[in-house]
Formats: structure tokens, C-alpha cells, sequence
């Protein structure tokens, strides 16, 4: 009656989880781009903006970077929609309640990654860059982009890394990506320790990849001076 | 949107929600201790450690980094401690509730991740404290244990500090298995009240609040293990 | 080392103040530079020499005063005329600041390309040709981080040489110096004075600049004290505050090259 693992692997769960991978990616790009964006507009403003704007800016990232992501998934998904402004209120689908909520929250630690290699930036860089001409435009984009990229990659890489994990979330406000589908299995099969070790797997595999991805891109980017300390 | 019937319930929520402290500091404080008990000597046998043993830690922290906090939940509390507490002897023990599950995880994680601020700290001393220690004549179990380790600890402390609020978050996702700590209170009310908005900023209102309080504890610790003109010496 | 000077000088500073931290650092200082000559700023830290030179291209901003390049005052409030003003005088810092994410033939090039609107191929070939100049076109494709301090400063004189400065300054060039690194720089720097660059460099190497200057300045916080040429200032006999400062450092670091004997 009970079929073994590798059978069940291919007739049940693996079509299931794959299915469910589909929808974590779906999720998890747009999020690391939102959250990408979001954080380099952050950490720009925190760094060059007039003080009214960096508070604002502060203030986002502590109060994102404070709470439980769970606690802001659920906001978004079940609370937004009892803010109402009159009769009209927001009521966001599971898929973009997540992509939202996840975006938001990468982008605040996003933020202080790219806010540090900003300000590892030494400020003779841009006097040099003034003083050969450039206007403060110039100086930005040749000189202080380029570095504070670099200094910001490892940090904002684990943060996407960090992102993979955290889009189980998702199944929480009922979207079917790896971890919601896995339940679904599980529940129907009863067997709990195959699915959600496999389920395991999935992710580890996941993480590792993007690990070896990010390792590649900051290889790619390195420069003397810009290398990754050893580990 | 009324603010009074909000601010009334969110009154009135408090003292059930606050019940939930209790839960999510055990859930913190079991966890802190089990990734330290096991993260110190994780990080020693990582750095002194023969070959095929780093390759067991190593191993072993890729494993628990890599899984989400959310599946290992559903690994070892539907899955494992289910299975685990069935076999003779263990019944009985209390081994599948979900306040255990939840600690196993959240410990074993953080063991994980201490022991990787653990070693980063140790690989920043000098090369000559071990040196001196041998050439003392202490053992290497001895100028580990009195040489090495309490010059690491005193130097995680600021990351010790950054796990403990990670875990805070995290320990948010034992609702999932059970576990009645903030989080799920604040479904519960949520729902019963009709007041999500409310209940989610009483919730965030207290991890903050105990977020702020953890971490102002652990700068007092630091400050009181502080020894005079120590700093952090070749550290990356 | 000297040629005719037209009548125009080349870079003319007029009253020039500047308050940092309630200290007058810049007290009123004028002064001027003809075509091809070399004058050197001389004097104890805090006398103003780096911020002299850092107002002169309005890196720090006058408080007031006026600047003229070539007989036309520049607006420091324009961006556009800054940045062309600042494109015809070069610097030179104590810290080097090449950029440490390009190579060394892409620092001295890419001022040509985004400043200057050269194409690649001909900013490339300028570019070659100033590391050339400096000794270095071996190290065209070596980072900052695996060259010497010597190295990199005569990277940077090449990449401001290469955008054809009308005058450079030179703010303390050897100052970050490992001592046997500074003979490679003060080589270079010989080499430009003598082709009849237009310079101004506030440095604390005395006897090498007086074999170079057509003038010494002696300041002291924030004012011009002594101008005259090194033979006047350090010549036998004289007892003129250079002199005295200058025998100041040459006890400190006890080497018989800070001679204040001429």
C-alpha cells in the first residue's frame, strides 16, 4: 500500500514541489528586485539626502528591520484590507501581498549594506574626481558607484540568499510555492518526514546554487584591492 | 477607520498578548543557550580541528543555514519528534510538543550561526597568544580553554547581540506548530476582534520593545566583561 | 627653470579669506604666478598651505576673495565654470586619491573620456604616453592596491598631466612618503619644473625646491610673512624667519639635506 520513497518521489512529489518552485520563483525575483530598489534608494538617501529625508529613511529601516517578517506578511495580506478610506480599501492577492512585504523588508537591510559601501568610500576619491573636473554627477557614477558596488555585493548577495528562505513565508497567506505545496502533500500523504525532508533539499539546493552564483559575480567584479577577505 | 475601537481594543488585547512574552522569551532563551552550548565547540573544532572533522562542522552548518526556519519547524515537529517519541523509553517525555520542536530548531540554527561568529572571532587573535600559551607549557585544550576562549567571547558579544534579535524575529514562526507566543496571539485576537490592524502594531509595538530591551541587556554584559584597552586586534 | 614671463600671470588669487572653526585659516592672502614659474609654499602645519591650494581650485570654497585664471575671474558658483576652470589646473594631493577601482592607465584616462570627450582609443594613447613620461608605462594595467606609494603619486601627476593644465598644484607631494619613495616623485617633479611647467607646491622638502623655485613663501597662520627667491630667504647671512623654520626641520629630522645654507 505504501509505496516506496523514489516511486513516490517521481509519481507524486516531485511533479508537486516543482510545480511549487515555479511559484517561489515567481516570488522571489520580483522581491529581490523590489527590495533592491527599495534599498538602494534607502541607503542613497541615508547617505546624501537632507536630514528630514534620512530620518524618514532611518525610520523605515528600523521599523522593518525590528519586527518579524511574519508579523509584516500578515499586515499586508490580512490587515490592509481593514484600512479603509471610506468605502475603498487595498485587498492585495497572496502573490503580490508577499512580493510586497518581502520587498519592503530585504529593502531595509538592503539599505544599510549599500549605506556602508557608501561610506567606505574615501572622500579624496571624489576631491580627486572634482578636481580633474568632473562634475558631482560624474564624480558619483565613475567613482563612488563603482567601489561602493563592490563593497556592497557580499552583503546585499546574502540578503537575496536570505530572501529564498524567507519566501516559505509565502505559504503562510496561502500561496502554493515549494513550502505551501509541500504541506498540501504532506497532509494528503501522510508521510511528513519524505516530504519535508525532500522539501529541505529543495531549498538547500537553492541556497547553494545562489551562493555559488553570487561567489561567481563578485569574482567576476574583483579588482585588487576589492577582493573578498579570506574566509 | 475608527481609532477609538482600535485603540480600545488594542487596550484591551494587551494583557494576553503580553502572556505571550513569556512564551517567546523561553523559546529566545532556550535557543541562545543551545546555540552557544553547542556553537563554542563548533567554532573549536572548526579552527583547530583535524581535516575530516571541519568537514563535519562545516558540513553541518550548511545544512542548518541552508533550510528555512519554517521547514525545519514542519521537519521535526510533523515529522521527526513525531517518529522520535513513538520508540520505546521516549514516550511519554513530553519529547513532540511543540515548545521542544521549536527550541531544537531555533538552537540548532543558531549553533549554527554562533559558531561561525565564534570562529570569526577566534581566527582575529593573534597567532602569538596560542604560541605563548604552548610555550608556557599548557596544553592546547588548556590555552584554548583560558587564553583563546575568553578573548573570542568578549569579542562576539556585538554579534551575539545582532543573533539574539534575529532569533526574536524567528521565533515568531513557532505559531505555526503551536507554540501560543506573541505571534499567534495575535492571530488569535486578530481574528476574534476583527482589529488586524491594530493587534499587528501591538505585536510589532513589543518585538520592538523587547528587541530595544535584549540588546541594551547584552551592551550591559559587554561593558561589564570589558577588560581596560582591550581592542579588537587584526580583526578583517 | 625660468623663461620670460607675459605680462598676464597665469593663476592670480586677491584677498582671499577662509573661517574654519572660528580660525581664520586664509587671512587676506593674495598672490600670483607668471607662465612657467615655480613658487613654493613654506611653513609649519596649520599655516594654511593646504587650504590655499585646495581655494585656488575652490575644492574648499573662499569664503571671499577672487580668483582669476589667466586675467578672467572665475564665478565659483557655476558649476560649468568650475568644472572647465578645474579642467586647466591640475592638483596633486598628499594622499595620491588615484581611484581605486581602475587600473593605472584607466585613472589617467578617464577624465579624458567623461571630462574631456576624447575617444578611447586617442584617451588610451594620451594615456600611455603620460605614464610613459613618469616612468611607469610598465604598470599600465596594475592596480592601486599593488603599487608602491611612489608609484602611485607619479600615476597621479600622470593623470593630471594628461588633462594639458594650464598650472598644477601640488599639496605636500611626498609627504605620505616612505623616505626612499620620494626621490622616484621629486624626479618627476624636477623634470616638469624644468620643461616650464607653472607650479605651485607647498612641500616641507627645502633644498630640493630651492634648487627648483623661482620663489619661496614663507606662511604662517594664515598669512603670506616672506615671499623671495630661496637665494634671498636661505642665503648666507640672512635671518629670515624661512630660515629659521627650515633649520627647525632640518634638526628634527637630522639629515644634512635640509641645508639652509645656500
Amino acid at each position: 500500500m505504501s509505496t516506496p520513497y523514489f516511486e513516490f518521489l517521481r509519481a507524486d512529489l516531485a511533479p508537486g514541489l516543482l510545480e511549487g518552485l515555479w511559484v517561489s520563483i515567481i516570488v522571489i525575483v520580483p522581491s529581490a528586485l523590489l527590495g533592491a530598489l527599495i534599498g538602494l534608494t534607502a541607503g542613497v538617501l541615508r547617505v546624501y539626502g537632507p536630514w528630514p529625508v534620512r530620518k524618514f529613511a532611518e525610520g523605515y529601516v528600523s521599523l522593518f528591520r525590528g519586527t518579524p517578517l511574519v508579523v509584516q506578511v500578515f499586515f499586508w495580506y490580512f490587515a490592509l484590507p481593514y484600512i479603509k478610506f471610506g468605502d475603498w480599501s487595498l485587498v492585495l492577492d497572496p502573490v503580490p501581498a508577499a512580493i510586497l512585504s518581502f520587498g519592503l523588508c530585504s529593502g531595509a537591510y538592503q539599505s544599510e549594506y549599500i549605506r556602508g559601501g557608501l561610506n567606505s568610500i574615501k572622500r579624496g576619491q571624489i576631491r580627486a574626481a572634482l578636481a580633474l573636473g568632473m562634475t558631482t554627477r560624474q564624480a558619483v557614477l565613475n567613482v563612488v558607484l563603482p567601489q561602493a558596488f563592490r563593497r556592497a555585493l557580499p552583503g546585499c548577495g546574502n540578503e537575496v540568499i536570505y530572501l529564498i528562505k524567507y519566501s516559505s513565508l509565502a505559504s503562510i497567506i496561502t500561496v502554493n510555492e515549494l513550502t505551501g505545496m509541500a504541506t498540501t502533500i504532506a497532509k494528503n500523504s501522510w508521510r511528513n518526514i519524505e516530504v519535508f525532508c525532500t522539501l529541505g533539499v529543495f531549498y538547500l539546493f537553492l541556497v547553494t546554487v545562489a551562493g555559488w552564483l553570487l561567489r561567481l559575480l563578485e569574482n567576476a567584479l574583483s579588482v585588487p584591492g576589492f577582493e573578498r577577505p579570506k574566509a | 477607520m475608527d481609532f477609538n475601537i482600535a485603540f480600545t481594543a488594542a487596550r484591551e488585547s494587551l494583557p494576553y498578548m503580553l502572556g505571550g512574552v513569556v512564551w517567546t522569551a523561553g523559546l529566545i532563551v532556550g535557543a541562545m543557550l543551545l546555540g552557544l552550548a553547542l556553537g563554542v565547540p563548533l567554532s573549536v573544532l572548526q579552527v583547530y580541528g583535524p581535516r575530516p572533522v571541519r568537514r563535519v562542522v562545516a558540513t553541518y552548518v550548511w545544512l542548518f543555514r541552508g533550510i528555512p526556519i519554517l521547514v525545519q519547524l514542519y521537519i521535526f515537529y510533523f515529522g521527526l519528534l513525531a517518529w522520535i517519541s513513538n520508540l520505546p523509553g521516549l514516550a511519554g517525555l513530553g519529547l513532540d510538543s511543540p515548545f521542544v520542536a521549536a527550541v531544537l530548531v531555533l538552537g540548532l540554527t543558531s549553533s549554527a550561526y554562533q559558531s561561525q561568529i565564534f570562529r570569526g572571532a577566534i581566527q582575529s587573535l593573534p597567532g602569538g597568544q596560542l604560541k605563548a600559551a604552548r610555550a608556557l607549557g599548557m596544553t592546547d585544550a588548556q590555552a584554548i580553554r583560558s587564553i583563546i576562549l575568553p578573548q573570542a567571547l568578549r569579542l562576539s558579544i556585538p554579534a551575539w547581540s545582532n543573533e539574539y534579535s534575529i532569533l526574536l524575529k524567528d521565533s515568531a514562526l513557532a505559531f505555526t506548530i503551536g507554540v501560543v507566543e506573541i505571534m499567534a496571539r495575535m492571530r488569535a485576537i486578530a481574528s476574534t476582534t476583527h482589529e488586524p490592524v491594530s493587534m499587528s502594531f501591538v505585536a510589532g509595538i513589543i518585538f520592538f520593545a523587547l528587541t530595544w530591551v535584549g540588546v541594551k541587556a547584552l551592551s550591559l554584559l559587554e561593558n561589564k566583561v570589558r577588560i581596560a584597552g582591550y581592542t579588537r586586534q587584526g580583526a578583517a | 627653470m625660468s623663461q620670460p614671463s607675459e605680462t598676464t600671470p597665469i593663476l592670480e588669487a586677491r584677498k582671499l579669506i577662509k573661517v574654519l572653526g572660528g580660525n581664520r585659516v586664509l587671512d587676506c592672502v593674495s598672490l600670483d604666478i607668471g607662465r612657467g614659474r615655480v613658487k613654493v609654499l613654506i611653513g609649519p602645519s596649520g599655516a594654511g598651505k593646504s587650504t590655499l591650494l585646495q581655494c585656488l581650485n575652490f575644492l574648499t570654497p573662499p569664503d571671499s576673495g577672487h580668483i582669476l585664471l589667466e586675467g578672467r575671474e572665475v564665478d565659483g558658483a557655476s558649476k560649468k565654470e568650475l568644472c572647465s576652470f578645474r579642467q586647466q589646473v591640475g592638483m596633486i594631493f598628499q594622499d595620491f586619491n588615484l581611484f581605486d577601482h581602475l587600473s593605472a592607465l584607466e585613472n589617467v584616462r578617464v577624465a579624458l573620456v567623461k571630462v574631456k570627450g576624447m575617444s578611447k582609443l586617442d584617451a588610451t594613447e594620451r594615456a600611455i604616453a603620460e605614464l610613459k613620461r613618469v616612468g611607469l608605462a610598465d604598470k599600465a594595467t596594475h592596480y592601486p592596491a599593488n603599487l608602491s606609494g611612489g608609484q602611485k603619486q607619479r600615476v597621479a601627476i600622470a593623470r593630471a598631466l594628461a588633462m594639458d593644465p594650464k598650472v598644477m598644484l601640488l599639496d605636500e607631494p611626498t609627504s605620505a612618503l616612505d623616505p626612499e619613495l620620494i626621490g622616484e616623485v621629486l624626479a618627476v617633479i624636477r623634470d616638469l619644473a624644468q620643461n616650464g611647467m607653472t607650479m605651485i607646491m607647498a612641500t616641507h622638502q627645502i633644498s630640493f625646491s630651492a634648487s627648483l623655485a623661482d620663489e619661496f613663501i614663507f606662511m604662517e597662520k594664515g598669512r603670506l610673512v616672506e615671499q623671495g627667491s630661496p637665494a634671498e630667504l636661505l642665503g648666507k647671512g640672512s635671518s629670515s624667519r624661512t630660515q629659521a623654520f627650515c633649520s627647525k626641520i632640518s634638526e628634527l629630522t637630522g639629515d644634512s639635506d635640509g641645508e639652509c645654507r645656500l
